[in-house]
């Protein structure tokens, strides 16, 4: 019965092809501007690290001025001090923890020919790579005790380790980094976690760090702040050491917490902690200490941009209008047949064959304008990645999922959208056409 | 003479009540696309403000590039004094200065003046830009009041530096912002406090210049500090003569990466790239919601054509019979275009309210400004405009009916 009907459809989508490819076209732009919004707010809200994202926790302590909240109504700072940073990595006491930063150096490669350029570099302790499942192509990361040494290792990302080494396998080699000479111990495989969740604080949808080094070089090394500094008092002093020492907020804190009691037990540290540091004077603001998992840091700052919702909610409007026209045009389309129906009802044909007859029909029309939709939405997305360049590179691409969900929503949309005209058409009454003919 | 019972509005409506079903679909097609029209005509007029804000610098001609050093004993103040000897002899260059920030770049620092005294008083947040005695011509800001720096005035700032000079230059809207009561020149010569508790005198007032960040409400808040800069990285911020920018860029850069191989020329990037780089956001959503309107307007237009085009097929008879009987091609036409009037009536004061409902919805969940109100009965007449232009061909094709066509049967 599904064949004949199905032939019967065609038939008829071949009847009247203008209505038909009016109908099609619509469902196709509905689609494909409603697609093309849904994957940009599907990856810009995707989860980067799905595996374990309710175990890693970003730490905030309120070390801000007593007399102004870092944010309205009473946010505590984005980052933390140089001197949390150093104490909470002395005191451990989660699972795992790595206080990151963000810096930049110049590498000088060692082949003449090639000139000197300008890295950037993420400062991390020994944890990060297990924490935020790194994965690795050569080697490995360092230890805690490189940590503590202020060695000179460096992980090199795939793209440094092509361009320095042309790919091949560099553990133990030299890399002059910052004037100092660096040993590689690991090199890492392709790894870009959508968006740059350990650190929000500028580009959110970059990639990360061309080099990873010890967090402590910083301080060794006189590296400079990368991302956002933000102070609201000034240094007191002259000099570098003065500076780390000063309560301006450039770092970042994650901890690894496996279970409810782990994190109750870190928010009582940081509760002792932040009492202890009262007494000597610091965080004249009252206790404010917060711990999110990965999806809340990233509500928080807002990873989602607000005109991708709006134009989410724009194209979802936009879809409406296209299959308020298809019901009308199917309206339309339906009732020039009502002679032919009233006669198939009369030969005995029942409402329900019509009905799943005509629902063959529309779904035919949905099928053919969802698969025309996802055409549109990739040459939208390709437009979205014209007009925004590198900065939508990482949300523009389709997934198997979202070719799924195109479908799904083309079906169900024109299915919907025929169900009216089809249940109208159902109820014409068999002899009312034929005392005409 | 207007005789309204001539246009048969009571005939026309109690035929539409008796299919009500394609007058409703295309009443709130035509609701939904108002909707959206004007929503994203207001939101794009919002953008294009955003972007026809002026930088203050003379953009056109403006470029920037940053030097940064590496490898030890780089003497940072000798070098570039060298470099600015040497750009400023460039045929072609007008002036140029290590600057610390470029406006509209999105990267800067700010600091907060204020104008007491005291730790906890609230203070005005400003951009700094640190620069030397050609800050006039380099920049292209005018000095309204006051006096512009001199050579004297100029300090050195290492990269440890946590103090500040003691004469400050600010813009116009930051003297009225610090002063809200007093005439912005009379600001001259008044003290202001950085870090709380640092004394800085205004010295002078420049017309206009924008902070790094387009997106701050306090983009026009900027102030000036007399410093040269002892960074390992900083920028030369070069302005040229009219047409030679784009001749002096890879010259200069060249220039100054032989001229020291201690060092790494990076970034040269025009103030024109830099506008398009920050307002890239701005421009795509508005040729994203240029695209949208257009193609909605089209759907929604279709939409019309097909239903008004089935409704006449299936009047045929009637039609031909109302010819018969003598109504005139006119009357014809006249009927399905005013059966559309009336269906977009409704259609377009439904959109008004849920335009205002998408408004109110936009301003609250993103902040968005309210609608300005006359882009709603603009709204309204263009969606009828649109409507009577789509049923005009569907009509003239009812009006083209024979009256003969009354006597056959289909």
């Amino acid at each position: 019965m599904f064949s004949y009907y199905l032939r019967l459809a065609l038939l008829s989508i071949k009847r009247n092809p203008i209505l038909s490819g009016l109908m099609i076209t619509a469902i196709a732009l509905g689609i494909g501007a409603s697609m093309t919004t849904i994957t940009i707010n599907y990856l810009m809200s995707a989860n980067p690290i799905p595996e374990k994202s309710q175990q890693l926790f970003y730490v905030q302590v309120d070390s801000w001025n007593p007399y102004e909240a870092f944010d309205e109504p009473n946010e505590p700072p984005n980052q933390i001090t140089w001197t949390e940073s150093q104490n909470f990595m002395r005191d451990a006491t989660a699972f795992r923890q790595t206080a990151i930063a963000s810096s930049n150096a110049v590498i000088e490669p060692q082949d003449q020919d090639s000139k000197p350029f300008m890295s950037s570099i993420r400062l991390a302790y020994s944890d990060f790579f297990s924490m935020f499942n790194v994965p690795f192509l050569y080697g490995n990361g360092w230890q805690a005790a490189e940590d503590n040494d202020r060695a000179l290792v460096v992980v090199l990302s795939r793209k440094t380790n092509d361009t320095l080494f042309g790919g091949e396998n560099s553990v133990g080699r030299t890399v002059r980094i910052a004037a100092k000479d660096f040993k590689v111990i690991g090199v890492l495989d392709n790894w870009e976690p959508i968006p740059k969740f350990y650190d929000l604080t500028t580009d959110e949808f970059g990639s990360p760090e061309d080099i990873f080094m010890p967090f402590t070089l910083k301080e060794a090394l006189e590296l400079n702040n990368g991302g956002n500094t933000n102070c609201w008092k000034s240094p007191e002093g002259e000099g570098f050491k003065s500076f780390l020492l000063s309560e301006c907020v450039n770092y970042q804190m994650w901890v690894e917490l496996r279970s409810e009691q782990e994190k109750q037990d870190y928010l009582n540290y940081l509760h002792n902690y932040v009492a202890e540091q009262k007494t000597m004077g610091r965080f004249a603001r009252e206790q404010n200490n917060r711990l999110s998992d990965v999806m809340q840091w990233l509500k928080i700052n807002e990873v989602v941009a607000d005109d991708a919702q709006i134009m989410l909610w724009l194209s979802l409007m936009f879809l409406l209008v296209c299959l308020l026209n298809t019901i009308g045009l199917l309206l339309a389309k339906f009732s020039g047949k009502t002679a032919e129906i009233s006669l198939r009802r009369a030969v005995g044909a029942s409402k329900s064959d019509l009905f799943y007859q005509h629902l063959v029909e529309t779904a035919c029309i949905g099928i053919a304008g969802g698969i025309a939709g996802l055409g549109l939405a990739l040459i939208g997305l390709q437009g979205i990645k014209a007009l925004y360049g590198e900065f939508a590179d990482k949300v523009t691409s389709l997934d198997m999922n979202l070719v799924i969900i195109a479908i799904i929503l083309a079906l169900v949309s024109s299915i919907g959208a025929g169900l009216y005209p089809t249940w109208r058409i159902c109820k014409i009454e068999p002899a009312s056409q034929l005392k005409d003919q | 003479m207007l005789n309204l019972t001539h246009w048969e509005i009571g005939p026309i409506f109690r035929a539409l009540m008796r299919n009500k079903t394609g007058a409703i679909l295309i009443a709130i097609q035509i609701a939904v696309t108002m909707t959206i029209i004007v929503n994203a005509i207001f939101i794009i007029s919002e953008r294009q403000k955003l972007m026809a804000r002026d930088s203050g610098v003379d953009e056109a001609n403006s470029f920037y590039l940053s030097s940064s050093s590496f490898g030890e004993d780089f003497n940072t103040e000798v070098t570039a004094a060298e470099d600015l000897a040497m750009i400023r002899q460039t045929p072609g260059v007008i002036d140029a200065m290590q600057i610390n920030a470029i406006p509209m770049s999105g990267g800067g620092w700010s600091m907060s003046l204020q104008t007491k005294a005291g730790d906890d008083i609230d203070g005005t947040g400003a951009a700094v830009y640190m620069v030397d005695e050609h800050f006039l011509k380099t920049l292209d800001v005018d000095v309204i009041a006051g006096e512009p720096f001199t050579l004297t005035d100029i300090r050195l700032r290492k990269g440890s530096s946590t103090d500040w000079p003691d004469k400050t230059i600010i813009t116009k809207s930051m003297a009225e912002t610090l002063y809200p009561d007093e005439p912005w020149h009379s600001v001259v010569g008044k003290t202001v406090y950085i870090n709380n508790n640092e004394p800085m005198i205004i010295t002078g007032i420049i017309d206009q210049l924008q902070a790094p960040w387009i997106g701050w409400d306090g983009v026009e808040r900027v102030m000036l500090s007399p410093e040269r800069l002892e960074f390992t990285s900083y920028r030369y911020f070069i302005r040229t003569e009219v047409g030679k920018r784009d001749e002096l860029m890879p010259q200069i850069e060249e220039m100054l990466a032989n001229s020291n191989k201690k060092r790494l020329i990076r970034d040269v990037r025009s103030m024109q790239e830099t506008r398009e780089r920050s307002y890239r956001q701005h421009s795509a959503m508005i040729t994203i919601l240029g695209t949208v309107m257009i193609v909605l307007t089209v759907v929604t237009g279709l939409g019309i054509v097909g239903l008004a085009s089935f409704s006449v097929n299936r009047r045929k008879k009637q039609i031909g019979t109302r010819r018969a009987l003598g109504a005139s091609q006119q009357a014809i036409l006249r009927y399905f275009m005013l059966e559309n009037f009336i269906i977009s009536s409704a259609g377009v004061v439904l959109g008004a309210v849920l335009t205002v409902g998408l408004n109110i919805w936009l301003v609250k969940a993103f902040e968005l400004n309210t609608l300005d109100w006359y882009l709603v009965p603009a709204g309204m007449v263009s969606l009828w405009i649109v409507g009577q232009l789509a049923v005009f061909g569907p009509a003239k094709r009812a009006a083209a009916i024979p009256p003969a066509l009354a006597t056959r049967t289909v």
